[in-house]
Parts: C-alpha cells; structure tokens; sequence
C-alpha cells in the first residue's frame, strides 16, 4: 500500500498549478468577477492543450491515457484556483463531443436541476429543455433553471470531481484564513494568536484532510459508497470552510472587493451538483445493511 | 495512490489470519473489568501468545503498513486488546528503544515483549495536565539515587504495573522544559502509595499515584538528567501514530450493528436517524482512508507525522457521534447500563480529553501546521 501521491502524480499536480497562477491568478479572478457571464474562450483552449479535459481518454483517442486520481487532482487545481466555467461537463464529453477535448468546444450539462454556462456552451448533454435563466447567487456561474423533477441518479464521475473541486476550495479558504489571522493585528498582536481564531483554521484544516483522504480514495477504488462518503466531506469541507474563512477575515470577508464570497458562492453551486446530499446519505446508509 | 498491498502484505495478512483462527478459540475466558489480577495475567498472557508466535515486535520492527494490517486483523478476529501491555509496548518501550543504553535495552525490552513485566505511566500531575511541562514531582540526586516526592495522576494500570515511566523535576531553576528527567521507577519501591480512581463510567481505570521520597537508581535515569523532556516527545509520537487502527475498525463494525438494530427496533423507517446513520458510514470510511494515508506518510518518513493530531481530532469527535446515535436507535434502553452500546458512549467521552485534549490539539494543528503564532 502506498497511498500518497506519485512523483508523477505530484508533477502534474504542480505543473496545472503553474498554468493556472500563470494565467488566472487572484487579480485575473476579481476580474473576471467584475464582468460576469463571459468565459475566457483562449484560457479554455490552453487547458484542452494541457490535457486537462482529454485527460482520461487513451492515448490512443488522442487523450493523456491517465485515471481518475489524476483527473482528481487537476480539478482539485481548478478547484483551488477558483477557475469558472462548466469544467467537470467538458470533462465528462471529451469522448462524445467534438472539440471538447481540445478545448476547441465549450460543454454544458443538465445537473441537480440547474445548467451552469448554458448561453455560452457549444453543446449541452443531459435534458435541458425549458430551462430558464436565473439570476445567479455565483457571478462567476451562471445559471439556468431546469423545471420539473430531476432526472436520473448523478454521474458518480461528476460527483467525484465536483468533490475534488470542493477540496480545492477548502484548501483554499484555510490558506486565505491562516494568511490573513497572521497579517491582521489586533489588541498588538496577529488574530492568528488568539485561540478562537486559531481554532477556526485548525478545524478548517482537519475538514479539508479528512475530506482530501475520502476524495483520493474514492478515485482509486471507485466505489458508489467512497464516492458518495467523498461527495459528503467534500461539500462539508468547503462549505463550512469558506464560512469560517469569511469569518475570520471579519468586516473585509463580507466585502466585494475581498475574494472570499466568491469561494463561499461557488461552494454553494457545485454542492447542488449530483442532487440532494441526502440522496447520498441514504446511499450509505442503505450500505449498512448490504 | 495506490491502496492495494504487495504480496508479502498480502501474505502476513494470510498467515496472520491463519494463526488468530487458530490460536483465539483457546483463549481463557475474559476477566471481569474490576478484577485486576486477572486482566494483568490475560494482558500479559495475549503478550506472550503473541511472542511464541513471533508477532510481539510488531509495534516496534515491523513497518507501518504491517503493523496497520495486524491492528486491523486481530481487531477484526476479536483477538483481545493491547490492554496492560499499552504502556510497555507503545510508550516506555520505543523510548527505552531509542534514547536507552545497551545496559538499559536489555534489562527493559525483552520482558516488556515476552509479557513478563506491565508499565504504567507517570507524567500528567493535578495540577500539570494539558500544561504537562508544569509538572512539580521532585527527584534530587543522593549518591547512586534519585530521591522522588510529589505525585501522579491519570495512571492507567498503576495497581498491576512493575515499572512506571516517571517524569520528575530535577532543576527547578531551569527553564521548564530543561529541568525535566525520564526515570523508571520500581512500583514496589518504599513510598509509593497507589490509589485508585472511579471514572464516571463507574470503573476504576486508572489512578492517582502518591510518591514520598521513592528511591530510584540513577542507573533507571532513561537520556540525560534534565533532558526528559525531549526523551518524552519521542515516545507522545508514538502514541499519535497507529494507535487507533484497531478502534476504527470497530466502529465501523459497530456502526453495521446498529444499523441492523434499528432495522429491527424501528427507528431505520425514521429518515432523520437513517441519514445520520448514513452520514456515520462516510465519516468511519474517511478515517479509515485517513489512517491508511497517515500510515503511508509513515512509510516513507519512518515516524509517524502531525497528521496525527488531524486524525484525532476527527476521531475522537466522530467516536463521540457515533455513540450518541447509538443512544437513538436505543431510545429509553440508552439509560439502561446493562445495554450494549451504553458503557462505550460513556468511555467515549474521555476521548476529546485524554491524550492531548482537543483544545490542545487544536492549537498543536495551528501552530505546528498552519504556521500561527504561539499565544493564548
């Protein structure tokens, strides 16, 4: 058993993280922010040139032949970067649909009652019909509202990479948290020092590992029950993660200006992906007893 | 990432299966939990099983991937607990390990491995508990002796053990870290009086050590005088490395049980239990991915890391959880002690509080980890 990750593993880890503090640092990201609604089509095409949406299709296809561990941990980059756009869809259509590979092609997808990036996809996959624009709580999403019951279980792919882009997020708001507790003086010292600070990151940090080891897990064994377990701690991590971290940022966390809201935003977002998390909580409770 | 094992894994777990199905249904029957004299002989006698079989080391030579797959084998076979042996094997023992002489090595190890000799700790005092560098026990230097005065509590084991791996003040002018000394101490030596103390669970677990000038060889001194400090901080790794493997592995099977408990009772058609129920498997199933991680971490480093403090910190809470939901699938059978479940949810509130509480170990993640600044 060697459960860490491989010096490859690491390498791409590193390399995405490269790209995208290259090109969509936090700068680009309170940008982006400010000009809702378009997706930066050229950023799109260097990621299909990276492999990140052809990542698994074999090599033979023209993909990277890699696995979902490595799938994993490059949407958990995204994830940390806070990178919009429909990636997991893309992702999920790199077989079927034309250029989505490459990223010459832009994927919506039907899930959890909601499109993300409907007007700006190429291709939609799922049933989208009679969906209605809605004015979105993430203005790094936009949304569309599909009527009527959800269709269908959840991708459990899409679930697990939604997830690994949750323990990005999670990461995230604990380095935004302990950067800030340890700049930001008060009563002549760092908040950071103060134990009801200290204690909000240290319990950001215990969520995000716990959900890191479920997250990994579930891409090596591909269970239904890691994944749903995954689905569960990984939203939990994130979202309650970017709440703290807002917290801990006080008055500047509940600003605009501060990137902060947008990590909480899209938390919100991605935990209505794969429908209710009591559907995956009846899932492994239903386990229990097989 | 890779969560199989290799062949020579797969086999120790093989032979080791073997070997527990062979060898648990000969047991003596499990004493009762006030009669000491009893589970000292069982403790040790489990000890020694393992020894003629070979496996008494695993805490100590074998690697932690092996050690993982015996925690989690034996646990799952019923084989009995480390129990008595706790201290020997996962605290006094690697310390003796690492920072004993040759001299000391061999008069401590091989009984501690053979199931011969029972250790009990002495480091936390009434008023050093989580501030353990508080600590005010007194030992000054009389010819070949230390002299030691003051007192321990919290002493698992203290009315069955032969040694105790003491922590004493030696300079009290020092700074409070570098005044320390690690000894080991006889139980039987003059002075030390031992008495018991009722946990809220109803059991004597564990005891308040009285020490009034205990005579203590220098040649017990384990590192040098006033560095005990750092001789214990190797042994407190230990202790956060595998420690919990096998619990894991029995609250995953606890939580199976309950779930087919309220199958049976009813409350499973409640949606709300159900969920929770649900929401315990992914928890216990991202501990146990969590350990696995942790273990791996270990492989490649050789001592187990601070993710230690991350897995006790979620565990303890979870263990917690997983008790309190216990109590609902009991319904009133939770305040009926002679109910299975109603004695564990009770233990399982010393687990936020023992071995580093979580308020400490909160701030050992924050300091240690994130990088905060050291204050209150």
């Amino acid at each position: 058993m060697r459960f860490r990750l491989t010096r490859d593993q690491e390498a791409l880890r590193a390399g995405m993280r490269e790209l995208l503090g290259r090109r969509f640092d936090g700068a680009v990201l309170r940008a982006a922010a400010g000009a809702p609604g378009r997706l930066d089509r050229g950023l799109w095409r260097e990621l299909g040139a990276a492999g990140f949406f052809a990542l698994r299709l074999p090599e033979a296809d023209g993909g990277v032949g890699l696995g979902l561990a490595e799938a994993v941990l490059v949407f958990e980059e995204a994830g940390r970067a806070l990178l919009p756009g429909p990636l997991v869809a893309t992702h999920l259509a790199a077989a079927d649909v034309p250029g989505a590979a490459t990223g010459e092609a832009v994927v919506a997808r039907a899930d959890g009652g909601l499109v993300e990036w409907l007007a700006e996809a190429d291709e939609v996959t799922g049933d989208a019909s009679g969906a209605v624009p809605v004015r979105s709580v993430d203005p790094l999403t936009p949304l569309h509202r599909v009527p009527g019951p959800v269709s269908g279980p959840p991708d459990p792919v899409a679930v697990l990479l939604t997830a690994a882009e949750q323990l990005g997020t999670a990461t995230r708001a604990c380095e935004l948290a302990v950067q800030h507790a340890r700049t930001r003086v008060q009563f002549g010292q760092p908040i950071g020092a103060f134990q009801a600070v200290k204690h909000l990151c240290a319990d950001m940090l215990v969520r995000a590992e716990t959900a890191r080891a479920a997250v990994y897990a579930a891409a090596v064994t591909s269970a239904p029950a890691d994944i749903a377990a995954a689905r569960l701690l990984a939203d939990e991590a994130a979202v309650r993660g970017a709440r703290d971290c807002l917290q801990v940022h006080g008055g500047m966390g509940f600003t605009w200006e501060s990137e902060v809201h947008l990590h909480l935003k899209r938390t919100w977002v991605r935990a209505q992906r794969g429908g209710a998390n009591t559907e995956s909580e009846e899932m492994l409770a239903a386990e229990l007893l097989s | 990432m890779d969560l199989s094992y290799t062949p020579e894994e797969e086999d120790f777990r093989a032979r080791l299966r073997e070997w527990l199905a062979k060898v648990l249904p000969g047991l003596p029957p499990k004493p009762k939990p006030e009669d000491w004299p009893g589970r000292r002989a069982y403790d040790l006698g489990w000890q020694r099983t393992l020894y003629d079989a070979g496996y008494a080391d695993v805490h100590w030579d074998a690697s932690p991937t092996m050690r993982l797959i015996f925690l989690e084998e034996t646990e799952k076979a019923g084989a009995p607990y480390v129990g008595a042996n706790f201290v020997g094997l996962l605290h006094a023992g690697p310390t003796i390990a690492a920072e004993g002489t040759e001299a000391q090595r061999a008069r401590w190890l091989a009984p501690i491995l053979r199931g011969d000799e029972v250790w009990c700790q002495g480091f936390s005092e009434p008023d050093a508990g989580s501030d353990l560098a508080a600590l005010r026990t007194r030992a000054w230097r009389d010819g070949d002796d230390y002299v030691v005065s003051g007192s321990k509590i919290w002493t698992s084991h203290a009315e069955v053990a032969d040694w105790c791996e003491l922590l004493v003040r030696t300079d009290p002018e020092a700074p409070r870290h570098r005044g320390i000394t690690w000894l080991a101490m006889p139980m039987d030596a003059q002075g030390v009086t031992v008495r018991p103390l009722r946990t809220l669970a109803g059991s004597h677990e564990f005891a308040e050590v009285f020490l009034d000038e205990v005579r203590v060889p220098a040649a017990n001194r384990v590192g040098a005088e006033n560095d005990g400090w750092r001789v214990t901080m190797v042994t407190l790794s230990f202790e956060r490395g595998t420690a919990f493997v096998g619990e894991v592995v029995a609250c995953r099977r606890v939580l199976g049980d309950l779930a087919r408990v309220a199958r049976a009772n009813g409350t499973w058609d409640d949606p709300e239990l159900r969920r929770r129920l649900g929401r315990l498997n992914a928890e216990f199933r991202a501990l146990w991915r969590l350990t696995q991680w942790n273990v791996s971490e270990a492989e490649g480093r050789g001592v187990p890391g601070v993710g230690g403090s991350v897995f006790k910190l979620r565990y303890s809470h979870a263990r917690q959880e997983l008790y309190d939901a216990a109590a609902a699938v009991l319904g009133p059978d939770a305040l009926d002690l002679d109910r299975p479940w109603v004695l564990d949810r009770l233990s399982a509130l010393s687990y936020t509080i023992a071995a580093g509480t979580s308020q400490i170990q909160r701030n050992i993640v924050a300091e240690r980890i994130l990088g905060l600044p050291k204050g209150r």
